[in-house]
């Protein structure tokens, strides 16, 4: 059968690297671009501070090193200062992915002395106003104080600013913020459109000339900042002409823990059908690493059609996303669209095309903000269709 | 940016340098990211404590391997270092 491969064959399978741990889908924000799944709501069950412990331990024994404590909102775990512990006895490199809404200098002080080594904080916007909105929630003061206390306490600081239509004209102050706050890093992550950002995607996609002014911006800054401030740029993918190397390929590299368990390729993956994704506590990590259905479903080549089985870049970037693929062609074994020799390459500029006719249009519609009622309501909507 | 070759050096601060059993190598860590070192850079990284400037550091390191002659290459690596920001002056 496509798409499954038998693994015990050809295919060499290598350790994991990268786990995200999503602790939550809990969150005091309602970012109309969160990754989380659209049905979030209907997952509210959390793994045990126990369960979390031997998924840490298993994967950091098969090679596991990078660790992110994710969600949702990572701060609303009450135990998330012993998991964090626990990560640095096993020899994790701990990230901690925040909003920073709730993050006091106590707080900070016991992450650190606790072993985590690195805070990223998320801000929405240049303004308060801005953030505010996008945010859903009165958060930018507090998040610009989080910012410098992370600093103050000698962490790396990394400012995660995710990048659309409603913001994308703050390139230069966005900049000129993140090098005042003293930030190490500054991850300008360019919308990536898939669950709640799919959703919206009408009234997040910035134009074309607006993505390449905004990146000559941030390109020039680099280099002004050079050896200060190091500046990640995730292209936005609706405007290459190659797909990205989605998870360094499927199965190789990133292991994400859902809330409730789940145990998944990469962490929109819960979209896909089929896949029988597998949960940590039913199975140790190595026998969902090595054995289960849904981490060989798209490992190596053989699952491939046309016109990727054949190309000479597959290997380069593994056909692109798959749980793109399945969101603009309703087919998870094709081509990401994203790619120019994808047949279905023209369903990319529709939708730039209707991006750029709801910017015009003069009744905009309203971005649907993430929360549990909006979860909620959409997962009816989707019952009642099917 | 190049060593200064009077000042002591040192690993960063805000990365970390780590021996992994899982793929018998030296790594270094630093925000959701990973370098993996062959061993003469991971051996050159692992002199790099705040205590001994360049010269010093090639002194050890000829010592430590019965060699001579390692300069250029040290010199010429901990320059790489020193721009990817894993060590300080």
């Amino acid at each position: 059968m496509a798409g499954l491969n038998n693994n015990a064959n050809d295919i060499k399978i290598s350790p994991p690297r990268w786990l995200l741990a999503e602790l939550t889908y809990a969150c005091p924000l309602q970012c109309p671009y969160c990754s989380n799944p659209l049905d979030y709501a209907k997952y509210p069950d959390e793994l045990s501070t126990d369960n979390w412990k031997r998924v840490l331990t298993q994967a950091r024994k098969m090679g596991a090193v990078q660790l992110g404590f994710s969600g949702g909102e990572p701060l609303t775990r009450s135990d998330l200062v012993e998991l964090v512990s626990h990560a640095r006895e096993l020899g994790y490199y701990s990230n901690l992915i925040t909003s920073g809404y709730g993050l006091t200098e106590e707080k900070i002080v016991q992450l650190k002395e606790a072993g985590l080594d690195h805070i990223q904080v998320s801000i929405q916007a240049s303004t308060q106003e801005l953030n505010d909105h996008i945010a859903g929630t009165q958060s930018f003061n507090h998040k610009k104080e989080v910012a410098r206390l992370v600093k103050k306490n000698g962490y790396p600081m990394v400012l995660c600013v995710v990048i659309h239509r409603e913001n994308i004209h703050q390139m230069p102050e966005i900049l000129a913020m993140a090098e005042e706050l003293g930030a190490d890093y500054l991850e300008l992550a360019n919308t990536q459109y898939y669950g709640w950002a799919h959703l919206n995607r009408d009234l997040l996609m910035p134009t074309k000339k607006q993505f390449d002014e905004a990146e000559r911006i941030a390109q020039a800054y680099k280099e002004k900042v050079t050896g200060k401030m190091k500046i990640y740029y995730v292209v936005p993918d609706y405007y290459e002409d190659r797909p990205k190397a989605c998870m360094n390929g499927w199965g190789t590299t990133f292991l994400t823990i859902a809330p409730d368990g789940v145990a998944l390729p990469c962490h929109e993956a819960r979209s896909l059908p089929g896949l029988d994704c597998p949960n940590v506590k039913d199975h140790s990590i190595e026998d969902i690493w090595v054995n289960s259905k849904a981490f060989n479903f798209f490992r190596g080549f053989d699952w491939m059609k046309e016109p990727c089985r054949s190309c000479d870049e597959k290997e380069k970037d593994f056909g692109g996303c798959r749980c793109q693929a399945y969101l603009l062609t309703g087919d998870m074994y094709l081509a990401d669209p994203v790619c120019s020799k994808s047949p279905e390459h023209g369903k990319i500029q529709d939708a730039i095309n209707d991006a750029a006719s709801a910017n015009l249009a003069e009744n905009e519609k309203p971005l649907v903000f993430r929360n549990s009622r909006n979860s909620k309501s959409l997962n009816l909507i989707a019952d009642i269709n099917d | 940016m190049s060593i200064n070759e009077d000042q002591p050096i040192r690993f960063s601060p805000l990365h970390r340098l780590q021996w992994e059993e899982a793929q018998q190598k030296y790594v270094i860590l630093y925000p959701e990211g990973m370098v993996e070192l062959n061993q003469s850079s991971a051996e050159i990284l692992k002199c790099c404590d705040g205590t001994k400037n360049l010269a010093q550091i090639v002194a050890e390191l000829e010592l430590k391997f019965a060699a001579t002659g390692l300069m250029n290459d040290i010199s010429a690596f901990l320059d790489v270092a020193l721009n990817h920001g894993w060590i300080k002056q």
